[in-house]
């Protein structure tokens, strides 16, 4: 994170610490989650007490206070994908991938993550990765959208998208 | 078929939403209409009388929520679009943002210039990450043909967009809550009084508006409140874009006249139920609200029918089920999520959700007893109308119409000490062949 990013985001705001949000997800996207240091550097930069940090680290379902795969997989359990078969998507994607839901692959790939309505209902059962929504997602793809995903994103170096300026 | 307004451009072809696109189809006349032609009392009046009522969940009239903003323009006022978008069952946001990033901008600038507002932010849920990039790269756009910045089209109306993204919780949906997390703190709802007009972002007058309802302001600047007010009911006016979801044959975004039938909806646009079977119940506004069924068909889907019917417009997520529905299942997904969600500042709220969870869980799993149900209904007419924002209300009242429609299903599961539904439902294979 460059002091150049640092300072366009502080800019956006006449409250230094409105900057807390959009500062955590830029470490954790360096860093792959909000390692102790990095917290502790954002409390020093917004001048907050570093239990304030870590509170607000931990209220949020995003954040992630400890390594996890290089990306996750988000499937949606909610009522439209639940009332598709988003419980089957969950244990065939799990007996694919190896893992259970909240772990991570042994090749480090993966984390599968349970998560609430992802608007996305309208191709549910729904699983989002970086920014990209696949759906609806039968119980039956799963392999190929697994095998597909690999291919996609064994090769790139490049964690959850994002975009340059946010 | 009844004229589209907010979604109209996606039906011109290869429409991506561009700049370039969205003015050769009349994008950007509203503003400058509006700042060659209104004052921003004449706009607030305007948008009062096109009845225009806010498409986030309560329905509050949009230009009567923007004069409660004082008028000392010394004051800082800040306009606050809520693109959280994480009710259940909702997805027109999205759709909205990604298809016609510039409709939005749009609105936000009208509003901006109504309330007298310099700095605007739009709270993105966080997981959406497309949406958060397409619409930085809007915002840059806007502002390099000086749309956005300072002296808009030559005028002495200046505006500073910014886009702020959300990092997962549904609370942050709740105005107060977003307006904590813009802040930079967790999202815990505040207690109001002082409303967000008079003491919101950083203490300041602040207009908190939802996607859908600042997209609509383009519209009624061009073609006038009346044609607006023309639209749907005297109480319900313009069109509503409904999310259908779940258990029909195309589920996806429809714009219709607000005061379409549940039936219109579900059996021409979603094209009716999968597989031929027969509709059970349908939850007309996101999960929040009360669940309806088959007797329900023919209730219009505007504010006061829906009230009438027993229920709530709330984001206008619909959602479909059909007969091999488990309605006990629908709760133990339901109250999980309100479990997750709650903040825990409120303890009718926090224990409720809790227990409504673990009672639902234990029904559904075949170890309910006969008096789970009436300690389901205790459960939540304890958790009714004494907490800081309305997600307990939310939590409850869905809980107690799945009881009072389907309360033989609960008995059920408690008689047979099972659930009797097949619950492994699956949508067919698109990849695998
Ligand atoms: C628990 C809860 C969640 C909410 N979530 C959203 C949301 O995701 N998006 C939204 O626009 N409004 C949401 N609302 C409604 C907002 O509090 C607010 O009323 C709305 O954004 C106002 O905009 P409008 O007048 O244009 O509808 C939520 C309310 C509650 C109580
Ligand atoms: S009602 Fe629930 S979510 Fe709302 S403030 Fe109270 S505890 Fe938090
Ligand atoms: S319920 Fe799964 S995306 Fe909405």
């Amino acid at each position: 994170m460059t002091e150049e990013t640092i300072q366009r985001i502080l800019s956006r705001y006449p409250d230094r610490r409105s900057a807390l949000l959009p500062l955590m997800h830029l470490c954790q996207e360096e860093a792959g989650y909000l390692t102790e240091e990095a917290m502790r550097e954002l409390a020093a930069r917004l001048d907050l007490p570093p239990t304030q940090v870590a509170e607000v680290a931990m209220f949020y379902d995003m954040f992630r206070l400890k390594p996890g795969g290089r990306y996750e997989i988000w499937v949606c359990h909610n009522l439209s994908c639940a009332l598709l078969g988003a419980e089957r998507v969950i244990r065939r994607l799990e007996e694919a991938l190896g893992a259970s839901a909240g772990e991570t692959t042994a090749d480090g790939l993966f984390t599968i993550k349970r998560v609430e309505c992802l608007a996305a209902c309208g191709l549910a059962p729904a699983i989002q990765v970086g920014p990209d929504y696949y759906g609806p997602v039968s119980h039956g793809d799963v392999e190929t959208l697994v095998a597909r995903l690999r291919e996609q994103l064994a090769g790139s170096d490049q964690r959850a998208a994002s975009c340059d300026r946010l | 078929m009844s004229e589209k307004i907010l979604t109209k451009r996606f039906e011109i072809s290869g429409y991506r939403g561009t700049l370039e696109e969205y003015e050769a189809s009349g994008g950007y006349q509203a503003i400058a209409k509006a700042l060659k032609e209104h004052t921003p009392a004449s706009l607030i009046e305007m948008v009062k009388r096109s009845g225009l009522r806010g498409r986030g969940g309560a329905g509050f009239p949009t230009g009567v929520k923007w004069g409660f903003i004082p008028k000392d323009p010394e004051l800082p006022k800040y306009l606050v679009c809520n693109a959280d978008e994480s009710e259940p069952g909702t997805f027109k946001d999205r759709e909205l943002i990604m298809r016609d990033p510039h409709q939005l901008i749009e609105g936000i600038l009208l509003a901006s210039f109504a309330i007298g507002c310099r700095t605007a932010y739009i709270y993105i849920r966080g997981e959406f990450i497309a949406g958060a990039c397409i619409l930085e790269q809007a915002i840059r756009d806007a502002a390099a043909r000086g749309l956005v910045g300072k002296d808009i089209l030559g005028s002495s109306f200046s505006l500073d967009l910014h886009v702020h993204r959300g990092a997962g919780a549904y609370i942050c949906g709740e105005e107060t809550a977003l307006l904590e997390s813009l802040e930079g703190k967790r999202g815990l709802p505040r207690l109001k009084p002082p409303f967000p007009a008079t003491s919101g972002l950083y203490r300041k007058p602040t207009v908190v508006n939802n996607v859908e309802t600042l997209s609509n302001l383009s519209h009624i600047v061009l073609r006038g409140a009346e044609w607006f007010s023309s639209i749907g009911n005297p109480k319900s006016t313009g069109t509503r874009v409904f999310s259908v979801s779940g258990h029909v044959r195309r589920p996806g975004i429809y714009e219709c006249p607000i005061n379409v039938s549940m039936r219109e909806l579900i059996f021409e646009h979603a094209d009716g139920m999968r597989d031929g079977r027969r509709l059970k119940a349908v939850i007309p506004g996101g999960s929040s609200v009360p669940v309806l069924t088959e007797q329900h068909l023919d209730t219009r889907m505007d504010f006061e029918s829906l009230a009438t019917a027993g229920s709530m417009a709330g984001s206008g997520g619909v959602i479909v089920m059909d007969e091999t529905t488990c309605m006990v299942r629908v709760g133990e997904v339901v109250s999980r999520f309100y479990h997750h969600e709650s903040c825990g500042q409120c303890t009718q709220c926090r224990e409720g959700t809790a227990w409504l969870h673990k009672t639902l869980r234990r029904i559904e799993e075949g170890r309910g007893r006969q008096a789970d149900l009436d300690l389901l209904l205790d459960i939540c007419d304890n958790m009714k109308g004494k907490t800081i924002c309305p997600l307990s209300d939310a939590a409850a009242m869905p809980i107690e119409s799945y009881l009072k429609y389907f309360r033989d299903e609960f008995e059920q599961h408690i008689v047979n000490r099972a659930c009797p539904f097949q619950s492994d439902y699956s949508v067919p294979s698109v990849i695998a062949s």
